[in-house]
């Protein structure tokens, strides 16, 4: 016999359903007064530093409809590559910025947008440098599990040729799948969960 | 607050085993909605890692208190009262402060206030039915709100939810990030239920279901139901690779 490792299993994943609105953005659901602010709203103020840009898109089923039920939240860097979070031992991120945005799709359209800050080059754990990213987690109704992707930027070529994860990826014709089109400062991040341009999700 | 620094070690993988599939079937709007080619699977970087901080101050007296925080002056929801409780650990067993848990739920009679939600049950003006608290430093959390009802919903012909409040639940690490439903002891509409089913695994849906937990009930008040939640543990960063050298 030997000792137990006696680690916990994960609480399993249950969908965030179609009322997800009402627990993460309840202003969106038509609950108002309950908080004073909807979390995840504003990511940045007007002395935030760096170049401010938008990000929208569509998180698309495999019928080619826009989910206008599902919630994101995206997460990243500061302009100069610091995350406001405890676990940044680098340096201290601008206090001006929070790093995190939720926002949902919206009811008719299904465009989701944020407003927030192109993120700096962060390090891969072997020292290199990963290309600017953010970090997106996709729920919605009929998703079981919340997805994790990357939003990489297009007009970021050199940097997206040099990128650790970028370069891992052994299918290229699916990279695509991660960069967004940039026209001046706004981003266009369509999501597919299915299909053809099936996004690239992850498990990490 | 411990004096220590923050851990930065990488999450333990995800058993994707014991979570639901992508493709459940039973349940249909994942049919459309569910990914068909494989995750891709990678190691955690500091993207992964960090995730941002909530602090106590951002709560109001009653964001954890659902009976009371929508309800107009002197008024309460309706329904059978109950206190929800538990902690939040990791898989090393470790229980985590300063977690944001969000909630939200159907009234008594199995409705939403939520634009998309027609049930026939009616709305209770004192319920809005959304809740959140931020665990102390020993991981725990509690809330006070009304057993939700169950509900019809356009699945198959004839498909009940189980009574059940959903949580959000927000780690230390952005990885982490997981929402969840809790089910109620005794219900039979568990094992009926497409949603919960889509669990494969019976050992894990019996983690979402909270006993009722008599040594808290508050006599003449309250039932309570105590509800532990577990996140993805992290490796220690003993001996691990750096850049600058070990």
């Amino acid at each position: 016999m030997v000792q137990s490792l006696d680690f916990l299993k994960e609480s399993p994943s249950q969908t965030a359903g179609p009322y997800v609105h009402i627990g993460c953005v309840p202003e969106f659901a038509g609950i108002k007064g309950v908080y004073p602010d909807q979390l995840g709203a504003a990511m940045v103020n007007d002395k935030t530093r760096g170049e401010s840009i938008v990000i929208t898109g569509r998180v698309i089923d495999g019928s080619g409809t826009p989910l206008t039920d599902a919630m994101l939240e995206i997460w990243q860097a500061d302009a100069d590559g610091l995350f406001n979070s405890p676990a940044e031992l680098r340096g201290t991120a601008d206090p001006n910025f929070t790093g995190w945005g939720r926002q949902p799709t919206a009811g008719d359209t299904g465009v989701y947008l944020f407003e927030t800050i192109k993120p700096g080059r962060v390090p891969f754990p072997d020292g290199s440098l990963q290309a600017p990213h953010i970090s997106f987690w996709i729920v919605a109704r009929g998703i079981n599990i919340g997805l994790q992707t990357r939003m990489y930027f297009g007009d970021e070529k050199k940097a997206n040729s040099e990128d650790p994860i970028l370069n891992r990826i052994e299918l290229n014709t699916r990279v695509k799948t991660l960069i967004a089109a940039s026209k001046g400062n706004t981003y266009t991040f369509d999501i597919h969960l299915q299909g053809e341009n099936e996004t690239i999700f992850f498990d990490i | 607050m411990k004096n220590t620094q923050p851990e930065t070690g990488a999450f333990f993988p995800r058993d994707r085993d014991w979570h639901p599939k992508a493709y459940t079937p039973g349940y249909k709007t994942s049919v459309l909605r569910s990914p068909r080619n494989a995750l891709l699977s990678l190691g955690n970087t500091i993207s992964e890692i960090t995730g941002p901080v909530f602090g106590h101050d951002m709560l109001g007296e009653r964001d954890n208190d659902l009976v009371l925080n929508f309800a107009k002056p002197g008024a309460s929801a309706i329904g059978e009262r109950i206190i929800v409780h538990g902690r939040v650990l990791d898989e090393r067993g470790i229980g985590m402060s300063g977690v944001l848990l969000e909630f939200w739920q159907a009234n008594a009679g199995g409705r939403y206030r939520h634009k998309k939600d027609n049930y026939l049950a009616p709305l209770d003006p004192n319920f809005g039915g959304c809740g959140r608290a931020i665990t102390d430093e020993n991981g725990a959390y509690s809330l006070r709100t009304v057993k939700p009802g169950p509900y019809p919903w356009p699945n198959g012909p004839n498909d009940w939810r189980p009574s059940h409040i959903h949580f959000s639940v927000f780690g230390y690490g952005f990885v982490q990030r997981l929402i969840t439903q809790m089910y109620f002891e005794g219900d039979p509409l568990i094992p009926l239920c497409p949603i919960a089913n889509a669990i494969s695994d019976p050992e894990a849906i019996k983690r979402l279901v909270a006993p009722l937990d008599m040594a808290n009930t508050i006599p003449f008040d309250a039932r309570a139901y105590k509800f532990d939640i577990v996140l993805r543990g992290r490796r220690s960063t003993m001996f691990e690779n750096r850049p600058e050298g070990n």
